[in-house]
């Protein structure tokens, strides 16, 4: 499968097959997604209906750290296999990356306000290294950005990429390591998810709706690099 | 009616994170697919100046 998809046209013919199914598949996910958690869903008996912010704001949060992963993946594979999607597949998926984790800190921030008494505290560390997470999708932009020759900048940025890999586990564990303003896992640990189902199942069909977004538009704009590269070699070969 | 809009007296957190949630999710959208008719739109161009065909080499 991955060596079939490696030649870039038959790349560019499959994903325009696959594209259009995931757009729909995305929109019935978070169309579903958001009416459950907005309107069906009960108010928690705690928090009261501030706890609406979890359905936005959980999936935001676990989406900046999967594509974190497909992101370092994909670098990898480019520096060691010299795999010809694998830098497009990386560069296409930083900024959808920053956006969810842009997402996930100021949905967060509006929940931390009524629930902790504050939109900000530096002193926890969930909340600085999710920070952090969004100055390294940004600094590995800007690297892309700053180097013309897009072998040396793939190499480059694949390289920033593994090294801020480090903050992943990081912000995975920050709540159990340091025990501060943020509660603990309570979906992905070990005895199995502690929240309620009827919290549980439309918070799942959101975190499904958002992946799904994030596989449409990721092809998207993995053809759009493709397009990119294939306009600047003809340039250049009208240019010789 | 008003109740759903006060969200129980959290409304004026649930509804900006709701808000600002859906405009960065349409933006993404909107953006990956302008540059992508840009991008799609400018190869076809350069192919029929060149006279070639769709035979890609990245």
């Amino acid at each position: 499968m991955i060596t079939f998809l490696a030649n870039p046209k038959r790349f560019v013919d499959f994903s325009n097959v696959i594209a259009p199914w995931l757009a729909v598949l995305a929109a019935m996910l978070l169309g579903v997604g958001f009416y459950w958690a907005l309107v069906v869903t009960p108010p928690d008996y705690q928090q009261g209906q501030s706890v609406k912010i979890m359905f936005v704001h959980v999936p935001a949060a676990y989406m900046g750290i999967m594509v974190y992963g497909a992101m370092a993946v994909a670098s990898l594979t480019g520096l060691v296999f010299r795999h010809p999607l694998a830098d497009v597949a990386a560069k296409s998926a930083a900024p959808l990356g920053a956006a969810f984790t842009a997402l996930a800190l100021l949905t967060g921030s509006l929940w931390g306000r009524p629930m902790w008494g504050t939109f900000w505290q530096w002193g926890d560390a969930r909340l600085v290294s999710e920070l952090i997470l969004l100055f390294i999708y940004l600094g590995y932009i800007a690297l892309w950005n700053a180097i013309d020759d897009p072998v040396r900048a793939a190499k480059a940025a694949a390289i920033l990429s593994l090294v801020g890999a480090a903050d992943v586990p990081i912000i995975h564990f920050s709540v159990d390591w340091w025990n501060t303003l943020h509660q603990p896992a309570s979906i992905v640990r070990p005895g199995g998810p502690t929240i309620d189902r009827s919290f549980l199942v439309p918070l799942l069909i959101m975190m499904a709706g958002y992946t799904v977004l994030f596989a449409w538009l990721w092809l998207v704009r993995m053809q759009t690099e493709i397009f990119e590269r294939r306009a600047r070699s003809l340039m250049m070969a009208r240019g010789a | 009616m008003a109740d759903f809009f006060a969200m129980g007296g959290y409304g004026g957190y649930v509804w900006p994170a709701y808000i600002i949630t859906v405009a960065v999710l349409i933006a993404a959208i909107v953006v990956s697919l302008q540059a992508h008719m840009r991008a799609r739109r400018t190869v076809r161009r350069l192919e029929d100046d060149s006279g070639e065909n769709g035979e890609s080499q990245t």
